[in-house]
């Protein structure tokens, strides 16, 4: 009982001197796990390189739910896999919030298969349409429905989850449309999952990031994908993201930078570190950086606090990234 | 005749006692099966966490703050988040679930009213625990201004756990005999004299059992302390409790940013670089010796304070 007493004494006195107010130099990010790997190594760098002066945290919500937090004004930094829509940019619009907005790296969804599947090389955007689009759900289940040339062997599906930005961008660059999809797949927003029925079943097709596919390329074998009948099959790669041929899974992925965050010291030199040493880091998680005039003309926007979007609250497939930064910026 | 009569019986006696005693048997088989998938799932499952997670036991592993190179990362955040959140569930939970187990138990008059409560509290423990999260965010986060914090989620684990400490501090008084309060009360003792020195320190042991259960369910929680918003990534520590200069204590630590154990393994198991998923084997061993080490702590002390009772 004595304990309990001493407890309760320290728990008051400790209460009576908080003060909420000594976080005033953490940058503070939250947002997509797509983008999470990216932004983590920056960060560790960062804290690093500033021997602990300033701290970083970073957290995993989705896009939508950082953009939630951003809008609120939670948060300094949004990770976003996809650009802001405009139900969120009102949002942020009520509450007096202004952003800049800023790609950092890409992402390309990977298409992929058994090793052991001999028959797939290359599959086209319609052949993909057909087998992901709503009208599938229990009709399509062999390959040779799909093209007669492929065996009468069951089609077993893997792919993201409802919830993930990874879902939406998948649907929409194949089917058309975002969220529609068939249901009748294994659905993970556990991507590891995916890996280990894809890498299991002969017969499996799944689609996730390229991260996954270039850490299981032992397990997996990816597909090359035809955006159009006739055109050239590419494989994702470096090469093919970078100079845009590989369409239409190919994405950039963002940071979102609160402007009244950006008077900030460390907000600002955080996300100057992002960008000049964001495109090595990148790299070493496996994901493609952007071309060197892309975090250059970034580099502008943080300096002239350029805010708005070049999406207009609309999310777009295929788009390159040299146009993108060309356009003008929404509010 | 007659013999063979009594013979017959007899034969019919022992083929009856032969089949109750296979069943007997039988049960006993079946029963040890139904044990054997519980515990061997168990065990096999930690083997399979240790197998994958023993090589990265290290000192370091506990000294490092996460990486993004699987190899470099350790759980200094983690666990240090761990043990503040379960303090502060600790120092909210104990009190208010101990005085409340005491009322419901001693203090309130037998009505509806009360038997509606009681049935709430049972119920209150089979809630889903996201559940308390939303309420969570709502209330402490953003209604109460304490944040994204180390105070926030303490205290949701806390409403958490409340439940079980009620029903746990319910039973080991109730498990007092009526004699003694009887005893009591027969030389003048007020109820709050007969509740403070007989009734509580002969069911503390039950209600530090019920406390360590709870606080062991509360650890490896993961949902509601997502809603509340804990992080992937922190890689430094809150300000310590106590410091060098006046007033020597701080509560800064209570409103710093957070994660916990379950997040960072959770976290770890879901990155396409297999490295990480040793470095999330490792932090489940820490979890699971961390909760078996809680409910052996449980089992020890209710063991001591029974041997302590003299009635």
């Amino acid at each position: 009982m004595k304990q309990l007493k001493s407890i309760a004494v320290a728990a008051a006195l400790v209460g009576v001197t908080a003060a909420p107010a000594a976080l005033a130099d953490i940058v503070k990010i939250d947002g997509s796990s797509t983008v999470f790997p990216v932004t983590e190594a920056v960060a560790e760098e960062f804290q690093k390189s500033v021997k602990g002066k300033y701290k970083v945290t970073v957290g995993i919500s989705g896009t939508g739910g950082g953009f939630k937090k951003f809008c609120r004004g939670d948060i300094d930094i949004a990770d976003a896999s996809r650009p802001i829509l405009t139900k969120e940019m009102e949002e942020c619009r009520k509450s007096g919030i202004t952003y800049v907005e800023l790609p950092v790296a890409f992402d390309a969804l990977t298409v992929m298969v058994n090793p052991k599947n001999a028959f797939i090389k290359s599959m086209t955007v319609a052949e993909l349409k057909k087998i992901w689009e709503p009208g599938a759900q229990g009709t399509i289940t062999k390959w040779n429905q799909v093209n007669p040339e492929w065996p009468d062997a069951p089609l077993k599906l893997f792919g993201a989850g409802a919830d993930s930005g990874t879902f939406d961008y998948f649907t929409e660059a194949i089917v058309g449309k975002a969220k529609s999809s068939r249901g009748d797949f294994t659905a993970s927003e556990d991507d590891n999952v995916l890996v280990q029925g894809v890498s299991r079943d002969v017969n499996a097709l799944g689609f996730f990031g390229y991260a996954y596919y270039a850490e299981n390329t032992d397990k997996l074998k990816a597909v090359a994908i035809v955006e159009k009948a006739g055109g050239p099959a590419v494989l994702p790669s470096e090469k093919t993201v970078l100079d845009g041929t590989y369409q239409p899974l190919s994405r950039p992925i963002f940071i979102y930078v609160s402007a009244k965050s950006l008077q900030k010291p460390e907000v600002k030199q955080f996300v100057e570190y992002y960008l000049t040493h964001g495109p090595k880091l990148a790299k070493e998680v496996k994901y493609v950086a952007l071309p060197p005039a892309a975090y250059k003309i970034g580099m502008q926007r943080v300096a002239d606090v350029e805010t708005g979007t070049a999406f207009g609250g609309i999310a777009e497939v295929g788009v390159k990234i040299d146009e993108l930064l060309a356009r003008a910026l929404k509010q | 005749m007659s013999t063979s009569r009594a013979g017959e019986d007899l034969a019919a006696l022992r083929e009856l006692i032969g089949r109750h005693k296979r069943r007997d048997v039988m049960f006993g088989i079946v029963g040890l099966a139904c044990m054997m998938v519980g515990v061997v799932t168990l065990i096999v499952l930690f083997i399979d966490l240790l197998i994958d997670g023993a090589p990265r036991f290290s000192w370091d592993f506990f000294t490092s703050f996460p990486s993004r190179r699987a190899g470099e990362a350790g759980i200094l955040s983690a666990w240090v988040g761990t043990l503040l959140v379960m303090a502060v569930t600790m120092v909210a939970a104990v009190p208010l679930g101990v005085a409340a187990g005491i009322y419901l138990e001693e203090y309130a008059p037998k009505n509806w009213v009360t038997d509606l409560i009681e049935i709430n509290v049972t119920n209150l423990a089979g809630v889903p625990s996201i559940v308390y999260g939303l309420l969570a965010l709502g209330l402490f986060v953003y209604a109460l201004g304490f944040g994204q914090s180390v105070l926030s989620a303490g205290l949701t684990l806390a409403l958490l756990i409340l439940p079980v400490i009620i029903v746990a501090t319910r039973e080991s008084i109730r498990a007092i005999p009526g004699s003694i309060r009887e005893a009591a009360h027969a030389v003048g003792a007020t109820k709050w004299q007969v509740t403070y020195d007989h009734i509580l320190p002969y069911s503390v042991g039950g209600i530090m059992t019920g406390v360590i259960i709870g606080l062991a369910r509360a650890i490896g929680e993961t949902a509601p302390i997502i809603t509340i918003g804990a992080l992937t990534f922190i890689a430094f520590l809150p300000a310590a409790p106590v410091q060098a200069e006046f007033p020597f204590v701080s509560g800064e630590w209570l409103f710093a940013p957070f994660t916990v154990l379950p997040i960072q393994m959770f976290n770890w198991v879901s990155r396409p670089d297999t490295a990480f998923h040793a470095n999330a084997a490792a932090t489940g061993i820490v979890i699971i010796v961390a909760t078996l080490a809680m409910n052996a702590l449980a089992i020890r002390i209710r063991y001591r304070i029974r041997q302590r009772i003299k009635w």
